[in-house]
């Protein structure tokens, strides 16, 4: 088990290195640089630069560099832990990122924690009441959470605040508290804005895991070792949480590792439609302008946090089903 | 016998409503118990053997049902129709485990696999208080595991059913079984799945068992030699009904139903003639929405008789003191339509 | 019981097909779903004879017209109309208000002339199913934009465009998934680890933000057809991986059969067992798979359109109307704008539902 762990942990600055070099190729693949598209904006603004100073901050950035040179710079940096300067903002990458990047987590693990709180008992009844009006109305409830872009449920929601209640629930904080330092008043206010984005961003995932758990409990409700719990006298809704639901669950978190990524990927969405403090937004901003570096690094933090999402649900698999860890 | 029967089962009928219509899996069973006795049930496969095992433990799923019928258990304090207890009721549930328990057919899947046979074990005997602490309980399996001829019983109580061999995950089985000294013994085809040689040791080691504590069992199987040696007394089923019913000496030297016949036939024979090809029932199980009317047999019958047999359903009826025989070729007695 | 075993020999004769066909027929809410479908695709084929008008005629003076609710009776019985609607400018705000005006009639009717238009591109035709009675009228059925364009007919020509991207893209996975699923269960071995290991890194990326990568990467001089191929083959690229793992698994598992042994001992040509033998078994349960996976299609390529990377305006889709109702003030003042929203959720459930009752009745084991 301490090995499988091991072997993974080894492997893991391999694959970053991989996804360092697709990601690199990839925001290096649109036409022209961060500067053709900054001399495009001030002219549409009605100003110019001239050739001279053009060249100069091209090569200020390493932007005239082939770009192998260009990557191994870019890794260069990154082992040492400096992320780089964004082009635009002309401020350290991981200043940028920093603090959002907090608050991105704590979303996608808020809606995280309610969709499973949400899906895992829904799909029990589900399954254990098959069939039954409440069962019909639960799947009527996800066919429909699953066909719901998530930012149109969240500009439903945000017009429905607009026009009824006449509140914008945009951003992660109310006015006093956006530039406050962090204090408990400060989480208190977070929470109190977080648990609407977090829904919206959590309903369609919310959604295909009822389905997926009912369906699964019900194929191991049909399996012989709940008949012989039930020979043994033990009481339904014990044996079926003992039993079946504990089997049920193990191809479900093997899908967490699946799972957190179309979370990440969610939010990024999500945020942009509800303006919150979060890398989404920052990341869309970064592809849109070619800041490079910046953008780079949040698809590399994306990528790392969907390989440690991947770890931790296969450790976690292995940690419950021994049929697993006895294998590895 | 002058006790009473420790379980009478009357004109039991379970059936299951699908899509495309009602499937009568059991069509009015009647049989008894004695406490004591091993019952064989033997049939082949789809012919009800299971479902009435499920009925007499309550544990029927739906779209199935018991539409009529009584099973009475007797208890000390009288009988009782289990029927009659709401399947998932406390009083049921006291029953299951404790005073009836249930070995099943496939010892792989009937354990779960997540965890371990000792502790679901334990958790069986803890269940019905009969021991006073998971530690004594515990000490309790050992014991059990020793009984039913499990070596090592200090490590194989912390495997998990896949790491055992298929003869010793079934003496687990049995061990669990038998935790609370149940009075009646349901073993569902407890030797299918499992080698030969093993099933001969299973089987020996039930008997020793059933001498040794004096359960009553209800054997299930469609293989005859397995019933000759365990029964003491024999239920031959066909489609839900009972064909012939008596002691092992008459179903096996004495049969008189065409089915019993010719399942008796089918059988491969020591002494008999070498590459010679076995007799087989000719036709095949009716699909189960496509019951045949009168008597159920009669389409594969080699003896049926056109004037009744495919129009009028044969009463099982006593013709000889303990043997019950369903079939116009001995009695005349049909059900009222 | 004549009858019964007339029921039987018909199933046991029956093609896999039929089986199918009979089994599906029996969701009727699949059965509806498809035929909410069809007339998704009808549209597909020629959305401009759907349309009331061009939808990109633009009117600032009737930029926010609120809905012209279709009418089919009036008090004297059949006599199509929608509501008249009147616009007062507002003194303080200056903005135009509308109320509509239900004493005045506009008069409409089906199949009637309406603006010019071609068939395929190739035939002119000024047939449209609406149209209003009085030439040159025009109809707001769902309201106008900011731009005072026809929201029904720019969400008739959203659908041409993200039905097919939709479509498209499920087919080109399909293409992927079938061949590069295919080598890798068949031929196992090299080929497999590296197909395995690909469907592993594609399957762990992120995916949206991998797509706004791609798209942010499409050069902004682009046609909108251009552009319209470059999205629908990225959306493909990271939408086979699925499809990829699930042929390899059914490979994997009808290598080991019997029929395929009996095949190969018969002489069959490895191409002819693949594709005479194996792939029909698992034929109907692709085009589930793959009917499940167009909705998905079309919800990123909604997503991707909204952010302003996927399809990119003048060119239409129901990402592209939806960009209209991203501000709220603007959404409070024109609701309407959701309503390609609306009309997304109802084609994604319709492709659902289908999709299910395919994967149903194309399971041989299922009840």
């Amino acid at each position: 088990m301490i090995r499988y762990i091991a072997q993974r942990l080894v492997l893991l600055p391999f694959l970053m290195l991989l996804y360092s070099f697709v990601i690199f190729v990839i925001i290096q693949a649109p036409p022209g640089d961060f500067l053709t598209a900054y001399v495009a904006t001030l002219s549409a603004s009605g100003t110019s630069i001239n050739a001279e100073m053009l060249d100069a901050l091209r090569r200020d950035y390493g932007l005239d560099q082939p770009f192998i040179v260009q990557y191994f710079r870019w890794m260069q940096n990154l082992a040492a832990g400096n992320m780089g300067l964004s082009l635009e903002y002309r401020r350290p990458n991981a200043d940028l990122i920093g603090e959002q990047l907090v608050l991105t987590i704590a979303l996608a693990l808020m809606s995280f924690v309610l969709t499973w709180a949400i899906a895992v008992p829904v799909g029990i009844y589900s399954a254990t009441h098959q069939r039954s009006v409440v069962d019909h109305i639960f799947t009527v409830i996800n066919y429909i959470g699953v066909a719901i872009p998530n930012f149109m449920l969240a500009l439903v929601m945000m017009w429905i605040a607009f026009s009824y209640f006449g509140v914008s629930v945009t951003g992660l904080f109310s006015p006093d508290f956006v530039d406050a330092p962090w204090s408990f008043a400060r989480l208190l206010d977070l929470l109190a804005h977080m648990w609407l984005p977090a829904i919206v961003l959590g309903i369609a995932g919310t959604a295909r895991l009822t389905r997926i758990m009912r369906a699964n409990l019900l194929d191991e409700l049909n399996k012989p070792y709940v008949v012989t719990a039930r020979a043994k006298g033990m009481r339904e809704w014990r044996l079926v949480l003992r039993y079946p639901v504990r089997l049920a669950l193990n191809p479900l978190i093997s899908t967490i590792g699946w799972y957190l990524p179309a979370l990440f990927s969610g939010s990024l969405i999500v945020a942009t439609v509800m303006n919150l403090p979060n890398i989404g937004p920052l990341l869309l901003r970064a592809l849109i302008n070619q800041d490079m570096y910046l953008a780079g690094g949040i698809l590399l933090i994306y990528s790392f946090l969907t390989i440690l999402g991947t770890l931790l649900s296969d450790v976690l698999l292995a940690l419950i089903d021994p049929r697993i860890r006895m294998e590895t | 016998m002058n006790a009473p029967p420790l379980l009478r089962v009357r004109d039991l009928h379970v059936s299951f409503k699908m899509d495309e219509g009602t499937v009568r899996a059991v069509d009015g069973l009647s049989f008894d118990l004695f406490p004591g006795q091993v019952l064989g049930i033997v049939g082949e496969s789809g012919c009800g053997k299971s479902v009435t095992m499920k009925a007499v433990l309550q544990l029927i799923e739906p779209p199935g049902r018991i539409s009529k019928g009584e099973i009475l258990y007797q208890r000390d304090s009288g009988a009782i129709d289990l029927t009659r207890l709401p399947p998932k009721g406390a009083a049921m549930r006291a029953l299951r485990g404790a005073e009836i328990a249930l070995i099943p057919q496939e010892p792989m899947a009937a354990f779960s696999p997540v965890h371990t046979v000792g502790d679901q074990i334990v958790e069986a005997i803890m269940l019905h208080g009969a021991a006073g602490s998971r530690r004594e309980a515990r000490a309790q399996t050992i014991g059990l595991f020793r009984d039913v001829g499990i070596s090592m019983p200090e490590q194989r109580i912390d495997a998990y059913s896949w790491q055992l061999s298929g003869g010793l995950r079934q003496r687990a089985m049995i061990a669990m079984a038998l935790s609370c000294h149940p009075r009646l013994l349901i073993a569902d085809e407890p030797t299918t799945a499992i080698d030969v040689t093993t099933q001969a040791q299973i089987l020996a080691l039930l008997r020793e068992l059933q001498a040794k504590y004096g359960t009553s069992i209800i054997f299930i199987t469609h293989d005859l030699g397995v019933i000759a040696q365990m029964a003491d007394h024999v239920v031959v089923m066909y489609l839900g009904r009972v064909m012939e019913e008596g002691t092992v000496d008459d179903i096996f030297h004495a049969p008189k139903h065409p089915y019993t016949q010719a399942l008796l036939r089918s059988m491969p024979n020591m002494h008999g003639e070498t590459r010679t090809a076995l007799p087989i029932i000719s036709g095949a199980l009716p699909h189960p929405f496509n019951r045949p009317p009168g008597c159920p047999f009669h389409p594969r019958c080699p003896d049926a008789m056109a004037d009744r047999c495919a129009t009028r359903v044969p009463m099982p009826v006593e013709t000889e003191p303990g043997h019950i025989v369903s079939c116009f070729l001995h009695h005349d007695e049909a059900e009222p339509a | 019981m004549a009858d019964a075993q007339a029921v039987e020999d018909r199933i046991a004769v029956a093609s896999n097909w039929k089986l199918v066909w009979w089994r599906f027929r029996k969701h009727h809410l699949a059965v509806f779903s498809a035929f909410i479908l069809a007339c998704f695709y009808l549209v597909v084929v020629c959305p401009d004879f759907f349309s009331t008008q061009n939808p990109e005629q633009t009117d600032a003076r009737q930029a926010f017209v609120p809905l012209q609710p279709l009418h089919l009776f009036d008090e004297n019985g059949w006599n199509p109309w929608v509501p008249a609607i009147v616009g007062k400018r507002n003194p303080v705000t200056l903005r135009m208000e509308w109320t509509p005006d239900p004493t005045k009639k506009v008069p409409v009717s089906f199949f009637a002339p309406g603006p010019v238009y071609r068939v395929f591109g190739l035939f002119p035709t000024n047939i449209h199913l609406i149209a209003a009675a009085t030439p040159g009228q025009r109809i707001f059925l769902l309201g106008s934009d900011r731009l005072g364009r026809d929201q029904w007919s720019r969400i008739m020509h959203g659908t041409q465009t993200s039905m097919t991207v939709g479509l498209v893209a499920v087919t080109l996975s399909v293409i992927f998934g079938v061949v590069l699923g295919g080598i890798s269960g068949y031929a196992g071995g090299t080929a497999d680890q590296v197909i395995q290991r690909l469907i592993e890194l594609l399957q762990s990326v992120p995916t949206i933000p991998i797509w706004l990568a791609l798209s942010a990467a499409l050069p902004r001089d682009w046609t909108p057809i251009q552009v319209f191929f470059a999205i629908t083959v990225i959306l493909s690229l990271i939408g086979w991986t699925t499809l990829g793992r699930e042929v390899r698994g059914r490979f994997l598992a009808l290598r080991e059969e019997d029929f395929v042994l009996a095949a190969r001992l018969a002489g069959c040509s490895r191409m002819r067992i693949i594709l005479r033998h194996m792939v029909p078994t698992f034929l109907s349960h692709i085009i589930a798979t793959s009917s499940l996976a167009i909705p998905v299609m079309i919800i990123n390529e909604t997503s991707l359109s909204f952010l302003g990377l996927g399809i990119r305006p003048p060119a239409i889709s129901w990402g592209v109307l939806l960009q209209e109702a991203q501000n709220i003030q603007t959404l409070a003042l024109a609701p309407w704008l959701l309503t390609p929203g609306i009309v997304v959720i109802v084609a994604v459930l319709a492709f659902n539902l289908v999709g299910d009752g395919l994967r149903d009745a194309s399971d041989p084991y299922s009840h």
